[in-house]
């Protein structure tokens, strides 16, 4: 899902120029989000879907932990950073953003085979 | 004295938060899968998940005595990075699977390195008034 990675990049921008600034998240950044966090939605229920059908040899635990632990990082960092709208809270959802990077790279690994 | 989840502590929280949550997912799955494959990196695995869980909790309770015990869960993970960073390397026979702190993290962007210093250094600035060391 390139997607993921798209709207991660551009909220991993806003989230930079916000801090140089110094300006708290609006709803711009929200609505990315937003919709990143839908992707990731459907990016789990494709993934139990495909995961139920695929012939390869892909650890299904591991997976699924994955696909349910990269659709959560944005909310919670989200309820996070909303609870100190201070620079530091800022830098939060850019944390989980990079997060949410970070494990989706893992999980196209782990569709391909990789093990724990 | 701050509270220790504000400010910067928020990111720091956040953080220790994932990792915690990554380094127990890893080794619970390393552990039940196949235990008998690398017995002391996975157990170190599991160490090093309690570890994250124990900062994270201090971080958020705050307080004197959530700092102490802060303290002494960063200093052990620094510790704890160090040792398995060069175990990893030393005695390889140990470490035929990775785990979050082998290679000095290598495998997390060398965080888990880093990681404890900005630990330390936060609880460094939010040293209650009250401990005895306050100079």
């Amino acid at each position: 899902m390139g997607a993921v990675l798209v709207l991660a990049a551009v909220t991993l921008l806003a989230v930079a120029v916000l801090l140089a600034r110094d300006e708290p998240a609006g709803d711009r950044e929200f609505v990315v989000m937003g919709v990143a966090e839908a992707v990731l939605l459907v990016q789990l229920v494709l993934g139990l879907v495909l995961l139920n059908g695929t012939e390869r040899d892909v650890s299904g635990v591991l997976f699924v932990s994955y696909l349910v632990g990269v659709a959560l990082a944005l909310p919670i960092g989200a309820f996070w950073s909303l609870a100190e709208r201070s620079r530091a809270g800022t830098a939060v959802l850019g944390v989980a953003t990079f997060t949410v990077v970070a494990l989706e790279l893992r999980l196209w690994a782990i569709w391909g085979g990789a093990g724990a | 004295m701050r509270d220790l989840s504000a400010g910067p502590g928020r990111v720091l929280v956040f953080v220790y938060g994932v990792f915690a949550v990554a380094a127990t997912g890893r080794s619970l799955v390393q552990l039940g899968a196949d235990a008998d494959r690398a017995p002391v990196a996975y157990s170190l695995s599991l160490l090093a998940a309690v570890i994250y869980l124990v900062a994270t909790t201090c971080l958020l309770l705050g307080g004197p005595r959530a700092w102490r015990f802060a303290v002494v869960a960063c200093s052990v993970e620094l510790a704890g990075v160090v040792l398995v960073g060069v175990l990893s390397y030393v005695v390889t026979d140990w470490f035929p699977d990775k785990t979050v702190w082998s290679h000095f993290g290598q495998g997390y962007g060398f965080l888990p390195l880093v990681l404890p210093f900005f630990g330390l250094a936060w609880l460094r600035a939010t040293r209650p008034a009250s401990h005895p060391t306050d100079g």
